[in-house]
């Protein structure tokens, strides 16, 4: 497939664009986006570790909304994604 | 999404959206029963199925189908957090929350993988062999990325053909089971001829690829993100240079709802009785719950489960046979990938244990009991609620799993509050 059409949609993390294909998870955005999720309680940098919703270290604000499991949530348009890190 | 608060009771609710409950629902269905299935995720195959349809083989395709057809009501992307009164379960999505009534229930809440903390695996890029593969399959790109897969278990050898498949590098695959365990395991799957097939066609797509017995990984290494990692290989070590740690020790069930509900549980696993029954009238289980087994004794079991949910008890009686052969299976499996207690001595003093409130293992040796250790460390405590931590202190230092409260998922406050006003 011609890489335009598997980079379908667009979205930010912390501000910048990030293109990823389409039905992609933000936890995937926010790894292209070459973003740590969280920081942990003692400031470490975390990132996704099961990928189906058990160990909440893939939290990232969605449109304002805080604490959102990015591994269960697809991309859509223009969502803007925050992380703490 | 709908509103489901002033509607019948379904004839059968199935929560968990993988084979099993797949084929709970379909089975219960396809006999008239008002069915509804609940996933958290946003659509169904849970995780072995995760992803393109076609990616499964045919019996992934065929139950993915019969799903589509049958009228069932679908409810994804909805995790249940509480049961307010028996026969009621509420389950919240994005930004609602609704109210689940039900007859029968059949619980088919699948697996997790067992993680157990060694230095370094907090760091970004070290995933679970099932996380990473499921991140590759919502989308993020491996090629030619480099990725370590470790661990143990069957779940390796698949994640590692389909990282390289995806154009990933796999320097090793590090398995900590032995030769010999490996092999009794390779001996009994004679029996099974369908398994073999599998296993042969899994050897073909691994055999470029470098497989170790007898090997673990003793750290991961890295700045802000994973750089390398140490492995321990027939009592050698070695530095790999990597860019994902795909590492999983097996897996665990999850029995969380079912411990709430009451259902009695035995040695970690959920008891039923011939017909997928739990010691709770009218509530089933289904799939790895019961038993880590794969996804034929899933489906066999999630099919029983379905028919006996709608009073189908003699087609269900036909399916025994088949469930018999596959939990010989089951115990193989159990046999062959048991951790050893090598294992046990990975953590350093200050290796974090609980990732959600970073307690190191220091802070727990002191402690004699799950209970204890979370009252005065903290662990367990976070918002995976010890889904990560508790299946590693279990097996570092035989802790049993607390009782299970309310919520069993951490709920949103407005959603919490409809528990304590309406109810």
């Amino acid at each position: 497939m011609h890489d335009s059409l598997l980079r379908a949609v667009t979205l930010s993390v912390n501000g910048s664009p990030v293109a990823v294909p389409a039905g992609a998870t933000v936890a995937v955005a926010v790894a292209i986006a070459g973003q740590p999720c969280r920081r942990s309680v003692s400031g470490e940098p975390r990132g996704p570790l099961c990928g189906m919703g058990i160990c909440f270290e893939c939290r990232v604000s969605i449109n304002g909304t805080p604490h959102c499991r990015s591994c269960q949530i697809v991309c859509e348009p223009g969502m803007e994604v925050r992380t703490d890190g | 999404m709908m509103d489901k608060d002033s509607q019948q009771p379904f004839d059968v609710l199935v929560i968990g959206a993988g084979p099993a409950g797949m084929a709970a629902a379909v089975r219960a269905a396809e006999r008239g029963g008002r069915v509804g299935i609940v996933d958290d995720n946003p659509n169904c195959g849970g995780q072995i199925w995760r992803g393109a349809e076609d990616d499964h083989g045919q019996e992934a395709t065929a139950w993915s189908s019969r799903l589509r057809n049958a009228d069932i009501t679908k409810l994804f992307g909805m995790r249940v957090f509480h049961q307010p009164e028996t026969g009621v379960l509420l389950a919240e999505g994005t930004d609602d929350v609704c109210e689940l009534r039900y007859t029968n229930l059949v619980l088919a809440t699948g697996a997790r993988e067992r993680f157990l903390p060694f230095p370094g695996w907090t760091l970004p890029n070290v995933m679970g062999a099932g996380g990473l593969q499921a991140m590759v399959k919502s989308g993020l790109p491996v090629r030619g990325k480099r990725v370590v897969v470790a661990g143990t278990g069957p779940l390796l050898l698949a994640v590692a053909a389909y990282l390289r498949k995806q154009g990933a590098e796999i320097p090793i695959i590090c398995e900590q089971a032995s030769w010999s365990s490996l092999a009794r395991f390779g001996v009994g799957l004679l029996g099974r001829p369908g398994k073999i097939t599998q296993g042969l066609q899994l050897k073909k797509e691994l055999a470029e690829i470098p497989f170790a017995a007898n090997s673990w990984p003793i750290g991961a290494h890295g700045g802000q993100v994973l750089e390398s990692v140490t492995i321990s290989r027939g009592g050698k070590t070695e530095v790999i240079a990597c860019d994902f740690l795909a590492c999983g020790f097996h897996l665990v069930p999850n029995v969380e709802l079912q411990s709430l509900l009451g259902c009695q549980i035995s040695g970690g696993f959920v008891q039923v009785d011939e017909f997928q029954q739990t010691s709770v009238q009218r509530v089933f289980c289904a799939g790895e719950p019961t038993g880590i087994g794969g996804v034929e004794l899933a489906l066999v079991e999630g099919q029983i489960a379905g028919l006996a949910a709608v009073g189908e008890k003699n087609a269900a009686q036909k399916l025994f046979g088949e469930r018999r052969e596959s939990h010989r299976f089951a115990r193989m499996l159990d046999r062959a990938f048991r951790l050893r207690p090598e294992l046990r001595s990975l953590p350093s003093a200050e290796t974090i244990v609980c990732r959600c409130e970073d307690v190191p293992y220091s802070r727990l040796q002191e402690h004699r009991s799950w209970r204890a250790a979370k009252l005065h460390s903290r662990c367990g405590m976070g918002p995976c609620q010890g889904r990560v931590c508790g299946p590693a202190t279990q097996f570092l230092f035989q802790w049993n799993p607390d009782s299970v409260r309310p919520p069993v998922f951490p709920a949103r406050v407005g959603s919490l509050g409809r528990v304590v006003s309406g109810l």
